[in-house]
C-alpha cells in the first residue's frame, strides 16, 4: 500500500526531507512496523528510528500508538516529543 | 470557543473581553506564556495543531463546565519577552476556571505538535521535551475532578 510520510523539527533536519510518498512492503501494517522498516534504510534513518530515540507518530493528524494500524492513503507523521506551550 | 494558531502577536486584554457575555460567567482565568531569555523559532504541524488544541479545549469544557474559552498559540520567530501562548477560560466559578486553564496548558505542552528551536550565541538547538511536562499532564488522569473550590456551589 501507498502512504504519505511527513517529518517534523529535528527529525526533518536529520533526514534532510520533510516527507515522501512510499510504497510499503506487504508485511508493514502498523506504526511500529513502519518505523522498523524506515530504520532498515540505514544511515540517518537508522539513527533517527532506532529504538533508543523518542519518536512520536500521528496518523491523519491524530496521535497514534506504536500498535496503531496503517491504511492505504494514510498520512503518517513522525516527530520528536513536542515542546510547545 | 476560539482556537487560533498564528504568527502574529495577540492582545490578551482584548481576547478576554471578547469571551462570551453569558450571564452565568463568574470567573475568567487566563494564562500567558512568554519567551524566556533565548530567542527561538517555533515550528508546528499545520492542521494537526488546530485539531489537537480544539480536542484539548473540548475536553476541558466537558470536564469543568467551562462556558467559553480562547486558546491562541504563536509560531515562527520569537524573541525574549514575546508572548507565545494565551489560554483564557470563562466559567461560573474560579475553581473551575483555574483548573481548566491549567489543564489546557498542561496538555498543550504534551499533545499539541509544536517544537521549539533555540538560537543561542553558541549555536541553535531543538529544545528537548521535559519529563516534568509529561508528569504535569499525567496528574489530570489520576485525580478525580480537582479542587474543592470548583465544587462549592451557591
Amino acid at each position: 500500500m501507498k502512504v504519505k510520510l511527513l517529518f517534523f523539527a529535528g527529525l526533518r533536519e536529520q533526514l534532510g526531507t520533510s516527507g515522501e510518498e512510499i510504497e510499503l512492503p506487504s508485511g508493514v501494517t502498523t506504526v511500529a512496523g513502519l518505523r522498523a522498516h524506515l530504520g532498515t534504510r540505514g544511515g540517518q534513518y537508522a539513527t533517527a528510528f532506532s529504538e533508543k530515540r523518542l519518536v512520536r507518530t500521528a496518523i491523519n493528524q491524530d496521535m497514534a500508538a506504536p500498535t496503531a494500524r496503517i491504511k492505504p492513503g494514510d498520512v503518517v507523521a513522525f516527530f520528536p516529543p513536542v515542546t510547545g506551550g | 470557543m476560539k482556537i487560533s494558531v498564528q504568527r502574529e502577536d495577540f492582545d490578551s486584554g482584548l481576547e478576554v473581553r471578547h469571551l462570551s457575555k453569558d450571564r452565568g460567567i463568574g470567573a475568567v482565568a487566563s494564562f500567558v506564556g512568554v519567551v524566556r531569555e533565548v530567542p527561538m523559532t517555533l515550528e508546528h504541524y499545520p492542521g494537526m495543531t488546530e485539531n489537537a488544541i480544539r480536542k484539548i479545549a473540548e475536553e476541558a469544557v466537558a470536564r469543568w463546565k467551562v462556558i467559553d474559552c480562547t486558546v491562541i498559540h504563536r509560531y515562527g520567530d520569537l524573541k525574549p519577552n514575546d508572548q507565545i501562548v494565551l489560554v483564557a477560560v470563562a466559567a461560573a466559578h474560579r475553581g473551575e476556571a483555574f483548573a481548566a486553564c491549567e489543564f489546557i496548558m498542561d496538555y498543550l505542552k504534551t499533545r499539541a505538535p509544536f517544537w521549539k528551536k533555540e538560537h543561542r550565541p553558541e549555536g541553535t538547538a531543538w529544545v528537548e521535551a521535559r519529563v516534568t511536562d509529561d508528569a504535569a499532564a499525567e496528574r489530570w488522569t489520576e485525580a478525580p475532578k480537582p479542587t474543592a473550590l470548583g465544587k462549592k456551589r451557591r
